[in-house]
């Protein structure tokens, strides 16, 4: 591997054009990550080939360290990186809730021996992971979970259920959230991994109301993990999942902005096209237009204050406040634009299968349906709020919930 | 908060300083009291103009500092804080504004240096109704003169040079007409919000035409929107951080009642507009700073999303605050005002809007 330790960008961007090149099959150009479809089916060997060359190269990681693989790159080398990929037409093959959630967390708090075994088959795209968090009576007041994990020697043996489990069905590992102590709430849970390939785990994916499985049921039956995988200390789960609650959360922030300007002929055009414009060129149902101006103007505050938030940490005033608000506001934006866009459908905006409707309308149904999720997951609006309320306005806690 | 240079910094400072020390809500209290007819206290105007407050978008040349409009949105930012009440907004930026974009070589040097130093004050005559509607314009310029009835002219009462939007032989542009010219009848108007302004009716004024015909109206009022939705921001800012405080002291059914849900929400959704408003306000001062060309859509977004913030806001005020927010003693009240006169003037959420969304195609 290269070392850009002397931060020349211009030789990175000169080397990582060069590597692309000769590495990223030309036939995958333009083609959609594998990963991110919901069937996953079997990679072609062009897609295999292309998230082996990275692994290797660790760069579909790439602020990662060098010693455990990863690209061991800057900030603003990373950007050279995501940019060349992107010039190239070409997707980054490692993904999934071990990049995005668990491999930066156990980077944080787990030990060496951990860190080897786990963190280089995750930039190479090997292992799959799944998070172990909500139950069924543990959702946004998450720290009452029972899943229970007992102490036999070597091992921890671990009965209870698992739900919105993501990516169950085809995760390799789970990163879990078990309580070890049933007298303290907090206090008596931890963090421990153990491989989803065992006996004792069973996995059953739940219909949604869009029509898909992204999450599953999980159900252990003295399921086994090892006593050396138990991240951070006994009883000192809590304060690890909460930061890693934070990685979770900033990415789906980051997908609320990432979902601007979707290319196609804009929600403006879709609805003269659909309800008709009057002689001067307005939308001719006035009471949508003020609706749909009013969604429009939202958009463009949320991206002004993504780009405010982040010039802000960027100089001396260090993070901002504006960052607790990003989650609320984006879900907030999407939702009302989906219903929106399904109102200027009308009929044809209801449509759940067959040819008699175009694929923008299933779409905008099936996504429509799907969105509802994201004022529930990560912090529920409601949760989000409690967290603005007791930790920015600093008003009083009366949930209990450190 | 924008990311600011040093000379903002410390105008921001400056400004927070002295409103705190020198105009805290008590002084408009008393300035209200008074009955005072311009709507402001004189000499408060007066350290303001020493500052050099009153300069702040004016080029060198002509006695001001060219510090640009983030920097006065600032000011006006922690005016508003207190609801200090000046011709800052008016004459600083909106006289100031349509004479350095559309005056003469000899109406700048003539009326520039006096606003900058606060010894001239101006202001902005364009409405003729209840609404705010620049495009309709029916008073008239011809032979030198003007003649016709402006409404709601802010510190109009006794301004010394009014710009005043009139059809001419070229279209609807801005005219400049002396504040004492015997064709000039004012009418003292007292509002809810108790700051100055007039009616004004015009019979064969002297008038001298500035430069520019309706683009420069249309950009001299988005530069007044820009600077009022500023000073809007600071006092739903103040009016938030006033209720909070209450919410943290006052104890019902034996807790602070900040501590019930149903009010901790409501204040988490206050915090989340104001700081979206806030994206919106200083991104359209950087717009009119850098001079992109997206400056319309910007302002009616700044202008619609801080009326709706301050709307919900001060509404919020006096109800979180309960009986003693109905009192005339508490300062709820004038945040409640101030928020509806401003959310009128120079144009409504609903014009805003409608504005944001012809620019938009709609």
């Amino acid at each position: 591997m290269a070392d850009f330790g002397g931060g020349d960008l211009d030789a990175l961007r000169t080397e990582a054009k060069e590597w692309i090149a000769a590495n990223f099959p030309a036939s995958l150009k333009g083609r959609p990550n594998p990963m991110m479809r919901e069937e996953r089916s079997t990679p072609s060997p062009e897609q295999e080939a292309w998230r082996k060359a990275m692994g290797e190269k660790g760069w579909g990681v790439p602020t990662w360290p060098a010693a455990y693989g990863g690209g061991g790159l800057s900030a603003a080398e990373a950007r050279v990186i995501q940019q060349e990929l992107g010039r190239a037409g070409a997707y980054n093959p490692i993904g999934g809730m071990g990049v995005m959630m668990f491999g930066p967390t156990l980077l944080e708090y787990g030990t060496e021996e951990q860190k080897q075994e786990h963190i280089p088959p995750i930039v190479k795209g090997e292992l799959q992971w799944c998070q172990g968090f909500s139950e069924p009576g543990a959702g946004s007041d998450l720290a009452s979970l029972q899943c229970k994990a007992e102490d036999k020697g070597d091992q921890f043996v671990i009965n209870g259920q698992k739900i919105w489990t993501s990516g169950a069905q085809f995760a390799d590992w789970c990163f879990c959230l078990v309580r070890t102590d049933t007298s303290k709430k907090h206090e008596g849970i931890s963090f421990v991994l153990f491989t989803m390939h065992q006996p004792g785990v069973e996995v059953r994916p739940i219909p949604l109301i869009a029509g898909n499985s992204p999450f599953c049921e999980t159900f252990f039956t003295d399921a086994i993990a090892d006593k050396k995988n138990l991240v951070g200390p006994l009883n000192g789960g809590w304060t690890i999942a909460k930061r890693l609650l934070q990685h979770e959360r900033s990415g789906l922030s980051g997908a609320g902005g990432g979902g601007f300007g979707m290319g196609g002929r804009g929600i403006v055009q879709m609805a003269k096209d659909y309800v008709g414009a009057d002689d001067d060129g307005r939308l001719s149902d006035s009471d949508l237009r003020t609706r749909l101006i009013m969604n429009e103007m939202d958009g463009r505050a949320f991206q002004q204050t993504a780009v405010r938030s982040m010039m802000e940490s960027r100089s001396n005033s260090g993070p901002s406040a504006a960052t607790s608000i990003m989650k609320n506001a984006g879900t907030r934006w999407m939702q009302d634009r989906a219903e929106l866009t399904l109102e200027i459908m009308g009929h044809q905006g209801l449509g759940w299968e067959g040819d008699d409707f175009s694929s923008e309308e299933l779409g905008a149904v099936r996504g429509w349906l799907g969105g509802k999720a994201t004022t529930i997951y990560g912090g529920s609006q409601e949760v989000q709020n409690n967290i603005i309320s007791k930790r920015i306005l600093g008003l009083p806690d009366l949930t209990n919930n450190s | 908060m924008a990311v600011l240079n040093e000379e903002q910094s410390m105008l921001r400072d400056a400004a927070k300083s002295w409103t705190q020390e020198k105009s805290p809500v008590t002084a408009f209290r008393k300035m209200r009291d008074s009955g005072v007819d311009v709507g402001y206290d004189a000499n408060a105007w007066n350290e303001m103009a020493e500052m050099g407050w009153a300069g702040v978008i004016i080029p060198e040349e002509y006695g001001g500092s060219d510090f640009g409009y983030l920097s006065i949105g600032l000011i006006l930012e922690e005016l508003g804080r207190t609801l200090t009440a000046s011709p800052l907004l008016v004459s600083a930026v909106g006289a100031a504004s349509a004479l350095v974009l559309g005056g003469s070589d000899a109406q700048k040097s003539e009326w520039l240096p006096k606003i900058a130093e606060g010894t001239a004050v101006g202001a902005l005559a364009v409405d003729e109704g209840a609404h705010h509607n620049p495009s309709k314009v029916e008073t008239t310029f011809s032979g030198g003169k003007i003649t016709g009835k402006k409404s709601f002219v802010l510190e109009g009462f006794k301004a010394d040079v009014l710009i005043v939007s009139a059809k001419g032989p070229d279209g609807v542009g801005f005219y400049l007409v002396r504040g004492d010219d015997a064709g000039v009848s004012r009418t003292r108007l007292a509002l809810a919000d108790s700051r100055g302004a007039a009616n004004i009716e015009f019979k064969g004024a002297a008038a001298e035409p500035l430069t520019g015909g309706a683009e420069v109206v249309e950009k001299v009022l988005d530069r007044v929107r820009a600077a009022l939705s500023a000073e809007m921001l600071g006092a739903a800012v103040q009016a938030f951080e006033v209720t909070l405080d209450y919410l943290k002291v006052r104890v019902q059914f034996g807790q602070v009642i900040g501590s019930f849900q149903a009010l901790q929400h409501r204040a988490a959704k206050m915090f989340t507009d104001l700081e979206l408003a806030r994206s919106a306000v200083e991104a359209a001062l950087q717009a009119i700073d850098a001079g992109t060309p997206d400056v319309p859509e910007l302002v009616s977004l700044a202008k619609a999303k801080m009326g709706d913030t301050f709307h919900l806001v001060s509404n919020e005020m006096v109800q979180m605050h309960g009986g003693i927010g109905m009192t005339d003693a508490h300062d709820a009240g004038f945040y409640l005002k101030r928020a509806r006169a401003a959310e009128a003037a120079f144009g409504n959420q609903a014009f805003h809007r409608d504005r944001y969304a012809k620019i938009q195609g709609y």
